[in-house]
């Protein structure tokens, strides 16, 4: 019982994480049909821009609630104008082009942001930048003292603080999704870019607002995960970001709730597998689930089937 | 049919030879970039068979890799006392290694078909996906396998790859996808490319035949496998993770979707070009990103579109040794005209 408990708690700190950087995956796929490879490492970039401020504004030596908001806030508004550059200058002049050589640009801003950060230091001060090869310890942006005890299973503190920005960003998100303009407009780029432009919906602003929103949220999901896991370097948004895609296929690529739901799913999943198999195959066990679903429910867990015509 | 495969020898009674020579005389700093070049080339124009001929977007080639390699690493390994009789010690060596590699593209191709038959019903992204997961799968089993040496993998090969082996399976790939390209079977893959509901209401039996393209595509990409693991004499899980499948993906984009001559163009450029920012050191990869991105910016279409080397105006004009039918403008793969040879085939 504590065992499933703890895997519980693990899964669901883990889940979330995943679902705020496959929200970035989806709602990209959604107006672009683009799988967005470089956004694993907007998520590692938003890590390492909270190392950065966080040393910045000195949290890193004294901990501190508002500068520690100022951080996240910070880290998201950086990734905000990454994730603004890379579909500008990426993405957007090969738009009307086949998608797959979108797909190669991607993988390129990938490439690039990966070993852009491994390269050595060009200056030290303020901070040591590009941060090398090296993993980094990211410090506490608050210090909440010790582990909740629920029954037998340890709580860390930060996981639950974790959990509730995740959520609460997640309720934002939808927010924006489902009561602005902006994200009326979104939703009828996603559905015919086209007509929406003909509509006289700005389609290019739309979707650059589609990527700087995707982006911070990475931003944050990065700085949970290494408030939590607190080991960073430049090749840590590989795997994640790639398991985070598979959250969005799983949940129905394209849907909103469908990412939130798969993240967590996939998270969950993972811990529980893992923890009572052998950890060796943790990176298995998604592909594994996912191959199962689409099997099973091509359209992933919340999308809708498109009958296809002639 | 005999006129068809006289042509489909030609390339290797032409190529043996010139390769031997190359052989000899190739100063051994240059083996690696050689041998690098030969396996990128086969990858690269095996996977444009999925991804070019037929437009089915797969990510899994590592994967395929791996299965041939540690199959060709376990028998060449399982074979290294073994001498074979009235044959000189040379010539065993060879005979074994060729036993390895296609042994490699056997169960690479077995794998192909296990993962192609479910997957393949997917469309796309969602093709993409699972077969970037398949591969993934396939390189966790062999990391928790002790018997293939789990994550340190296969130690000690024999340094059977040579440029000979190299330069042949090289050519091998070409004249597979070429003749592929031309005959029946190639045909019915141009047209699921372009409207698979077209192709299937005209009595294509779709999923056969990309199971089929997927099948072979993954039995080359084994044979690359079983060279690269010959080459460096070492087999490890690393080796094949989805960044290997990216590569090559990059390479087919890069020359052109369905243009073999384009993928071995890209795959020499992108070698050679790795190969002279050597000099950069820490900002190789970051130069080769940038140059990623840059190509892809200008052209958009790859190197050479769908178009093959002697499409393009420059070779037109040269002279012919036998008239051919002009091509009327804007060749792609799908008018690609086979001059006889077409009896039975396929």
């Amino acid at each position: 019982m504590t065992e499933l408990l703890q895997h519980l708690v693990n899964g669901l700190s883990l889940g979330t994480i995943y679902a705020l950087v496959a929200l970035g995956y989806t709602m990209v796929y959604g107006v672009l049909k683009l799988i967005n490879f470089a956004h694993g490492d907007v998520y590692m970039v938003g890590a390492f821009a909270g190392y950065y401020l966080g040393a910045v504004l000195g949290t890193d030596r004294a901990p501190n609630v508002g500068l520690a908001a100022l951080v996240v806030l910070g880290a998201m508004a950086i990734c905000a104008a990454l994730g603004f550059m890379i579909e500008r200058f990426a993405y957007r002049p090969l738009r009307h082009r086949a998608r797959l050589t979108s797909l190669i640009t991607a993988i390129g801003v990938s490439f690039l942001l990966e070993f852009g950060f491994q390269l050595n230091p060009w200056f030290r001060r303020p901070v040591e930048f590009p941060p090398g090869p090296a993993p980094r310890f990211f410090p506490p942006l608050v210090d909440l003292g010790p582990a909740l005890e629920l029954g037998d299973a340890t709580v860390p503190r930060m996981d639950v603080v974790g959990f509730l920005v995740a959520i609460a960003l997640m309720l934002g998100l939808n927010w924006i999704v489902y009561r602005t303009r902006f994200g009326v407009a979104m939703r009828a780029v996603s559905f015919d870019s086209q007509v929406a432009g003909l509509m006289g919906i700005p389609v290019n602003r739309i979707i650059a607002g589609t990527f700087m929103l995707g982006s911070a949220l990475a931003a944050a999901a990065g700085i949970i995960n290494a408030s939590s896991r607190p080991r960073i370097e430049p090749l840590m948004g590989l795997m994640s970001g790639l398991k985070a895609f598979v959250a969005a296929v799983l949940g129905g690529i394209g849907s909103v709730p469908g990412a939130m739901a798969g993240g967590v799913l996939l998270g969950v999943v993972e811990e529980f597998v893992s923890g009572y198999t052998s950890s060796r195959y943790r990176d298995a066990i998604a592909f594994t689930v996912l191959i199962l679903v689409l099997l099973v429910r091509p359209e992933g867990l919340f999308g809708k089937g498109r009958v296809e015509k002639v | 049919m005999i006129r068809a495969i006289l042509r489909s020898l030609l390339p290797f009674l032409v190529g043996a030879p010139l390769l031997a020579l190359v052989q000899a005389y190739l100063p051994g700093d240059y083996f690696l970039i050689v041998s690098t070049i030969a396996i990128n080339v086969v990858l690269a124009v095996s996977l444009n068979v999925v991804n070019g001929f037929t437009g089915q977007f797969s990510l899994g080639h590592a994967g395929f890799m791996a299965v041939g390699g540690y199959t060709a690493a376990k028998i060449s390994l399982a074979l290294v006392g073994v001498h074979l009789p009235f044959l000189p010690d040379a010539v065993s060596a060879q005979v074994s290694f060729a036993f390895a590699l296609a042994g490699g593209m056997g169960m690479a191709a077995v794998a192909g078909f296990i993962v192609g038959m479910p997957s393949l019903r997917l469309r796309g992204d969602y093709l993409a996906i699972v077969t970037l997961g398949f591969g993934e799968i396939i390189r966790s089993l062999i990391e928790n396998t002790s018997m293939l040496g789990s994550a340190l993998g296969l130690q000690g090969l024999p340094p059977r790859t040579n440029i000979v082996w190299l330069g042949l399976s090289a050519i091998a790939t070409i004249v597979m996808a070429r003749r592929l390209a031309v005959s029946t079977q190639g045909r019915a893959l141009f047209a699921i490319r372009e409207d698979e509901i077209a192709a299937e209401a005209m009595g294509v039996d779709t999923t056969g035949y990309k199971v089929r393209a997927f099948t072979i595509a993954a039995a080359y990409a084994g044979l690359a496998g079983g060279l690269v693991g010959h080459a460096i004499q070492l087999v490890t899980p690393n080796m094949f993770t989805f960044i290997r499948s990216f590569e090559v993906v990059v390479f087919v984009v890069l020359g052109g979707l369905g243009s073999i001559t384009g993928s071995v163009i890209s795959a020499l450029l992108l070698g050679t070009a790795l190969e002279l920012l050597r000099g950069l050191q820490q900002y190789r990869m970051v130069v080769y990103a940038l140059l990623l991105v840059a190509l892809m910016l200008l052209r958009p279409q790859g190197l050479l579109g769908t178009r093959e080397l002697w499409d393009l105006p420059f070779f037109r004009r040269l002279p012919r040794l036998r008239p051919v039918a002009p091509a009327s403008g804007g060749a792609s793969p799908t008018e690609v005209r086979d001059e006889g040879g077409r009896g039975g085939a396929g």
